[in-house]
């Protein structure tokens, strides 16, 4: 199967790679996927609680190169976000983005469900303090 | 050395050129039907496929009347199980296999299961073998045929063919072998393993693609087969269709070969591996070997890289050309049965690399290969969140996953 450009480009070089503090009150991390199924990936954003402001993102992805593009363009995306903006990002938008086949669709619906989880991660860190 | 490197021998291998050279005048200048009984082009063909039929049984231990050539291993496949369902299908309706043969096997035994054929799926150990106490106490007094593999397309472990004969033979039951991946890589006889029908491919032996052969015994016993394929009688009837007279020339060559240099080129390989399989076991940790070293081709090496997906992996070593376990790279998105059987988990078949070394891969080659290997691992291990969790000491079979 013939990779697009950009997945190609975000596999060669990863962008955010990194992990951050998960007990960080600023932190969210989500966590999707099974290693049974071929593809894990953590996300985190680093929210500054005063303008709701996502000032940093990082992931790391086990999974097919697709799954490793799909994440490193999702916290390039998260970056400057507001936490309701970062909500609305779409996998479909992710797919555009990339091109990705058909068989790959599921590579951008973990993704969304990465980041969605990340941010509910941190809303409930949020709610607590 | 020339990029890319191919070393997906498994799945098939080049025509080697001292073999395409005696082909070639079988295409254009001896084209005749070897069915032809009436001129000199059908006696030409009839003459070559005739040697070509005993280069084949001189490897294997066999009589050129034993010979039936067909398009490949599948159809030779195909053509035992069904062929020998319908022939003995007075004396019984059992058949045992194994769950990691190939799916020309498995998916010939399902259609015979429908057909009212019982199937036994023997389980392998961890090791990719059969245990042979169980194969003992699954045939029954309805068995009529044993079907184990030579030695498994993915893992290359090598089956105790001749134990497994001797067995099937004292119950008076009739022994198949897929020998696909065995014949020509290592030595195979059918007398001593104690086979009565054998599936063979010329592609897998530096020989050219569309032409194998089905080993039929004629002797203690006497094997007989209802033919799946109706038409000209070809074949001594087992196989009608007009021969491949080209490809089949191109087999038996292939076979006279594989004969004459096996042991040098087993030896040779074989270092080879074990210099790949030492390197990347010394450089990396968190390393598994699918399979036992110890009953394998020469020129096999199946490894998971754990915590590393395999399609990711291809995709860094792209310059490199193997073969992957992961679902990603199957056609079914479902990750290798054969890992699966070895009860490694489905986390490491995600994790695995076949490497199939051949004739013309170099030591170079394979140097540059370990190297890439091991640089692409690593980088991708940095990418890895379980990499992180393992390192960080976490039981990841503990972990509570969101499947999906």
């Amino acid at each position: 199967m013939a990779y697009s450009e950009k997945v190609i480009d975000h596999y060669a070089n990863p962008r955010n790679v990194g992990s951050m503090d998960k007990t960080d009150p600023t932190v969210g991390t989500g966590m999707v996927g099974a290693p049974e199924c071929g593809d894990v990936m953590k996300l985190q954003v680093k929210v500054n609680p005063a303008t709701g402001i996502i000032e940093d993102a990082k992931f790391k992805t086990f999974g097919c190169g697709s799954a490793i593009a799909s994440s490193s363009l999702a916290t390039e995306w998260l970056r400057g976000k507001t936490v309701d903006e970062a909500l609305a990002i779409k996998n479909t938008d992710i797919v555009n983005e990339l091109s990705l086949p058909p068989v790959k669709i599921h590579c951008s619906v973990l993704a969304e469900d990465a980041i969605k989880a990340a941010i509910s991660d941190y809303k409930q860190k949020a709610a607590k303090a | 050395m020339k990029l890319p490197i191919y070393m997906d021998n498994h799945a098939t291998t080049p025509i080697d050129p001292r073999v395409f050279k005696v082909m070639t005048p079988y295409f254009t200048e001896v084209f005749g039907n070897a069915a032809s009984r009436n001129h000199s082009f059908g006696w030409e063909a009839e003459e070559a496929v005739e040697k070509a039929r005993k280069q084949i049984a001189d490897l294997i231990g066999a009589t050129a009347k034993e010979i039936v050539f067909t398009s490949g291993a599948t159809e030779s496949n195909n053509l035992a199980l069904k062929g020998v369902a319908d022939m003995y299908a007075e004396k019984g309706n059992h058949i045992i296999t194994q769950a990691t043969e190939h799916k020309a096997i498995l998916d010939t035994c399902k259609r015979l299961e429908h057909e009212g054929i019982r199937v036994t799926y023997l389980p392998v150990e961890q090791n990719g073998l059969i245990n042979l106490q169980q194969l003992k106490e699954a045939i029954t007094d309805k068995t009529i045929l044993v079907s184990i593999m030579y030695a498994q397309n993915e893992i290359g472990v090598v089956q105790p063919m001749a134990e497994i004969g001797k067995i099937a033979k004292e119950r008076g039951v009739l022994v198949h072998s897929d020998g696909t991946q065995a014949v020509g890589k290592i030595p195979v006889n059918v007398i001593t393993d104690n086979i009565d029908l054998m599936s063979m491919s010329a592609h897998k032996m530096y020989g050219p693609k569309g032409v194998g052969a089905l080993y039929v015994r004629r002797r203690n016993p006497r094997v007989q087969l209802t033919a799946q394929m109706d038409g000209g009688g070809h074949e001594r009837g087992m196989r009608s269709g007009t021969l491949n007279v080209p490809g089949i020339v191109g087999f038996g060559a292939a076979c006279t070969l594989a004969k004459a240099e096996m042991a040098e080129e087993a030896k040779r390989l074989e270092y080879l591996r074990d210099k790949m399989k030492d390197r990347l076991l010394a450089a990396l940790d968190e390393v598994y070997i699918n399979g036992t070293m110890e009953h394998r081709l020469p020129n096999n090496l199946n490894i998971s890289f754990a915590y590393v997906e395999g399609e990711s992996l291809l995709m860094g070593i792209n310059d490199i050309a193997v073969s992957s376990g992961s679902a990603c790279t199957s056609a079914t998105l479902e990750p290798s049965y054969v890992l699966k059987a070895l009860g490694a988990g489905d986390d490491l078949a995600h994790s695995s690399i076949r490497f199939g070394l051949g004739r013309f891969n170099t030591e170079e080659e394979v140097d540059y290969v370990t190297a890439k290997v091991i640089e692409v691992v690593k980088k991708l291990r940095e990418l890895s969140p379980l990499y992180e969790m393992f390192k960080e000491g976490i039981d990841l079979s503990k972990v509570q996953w969101t499947a999906h």
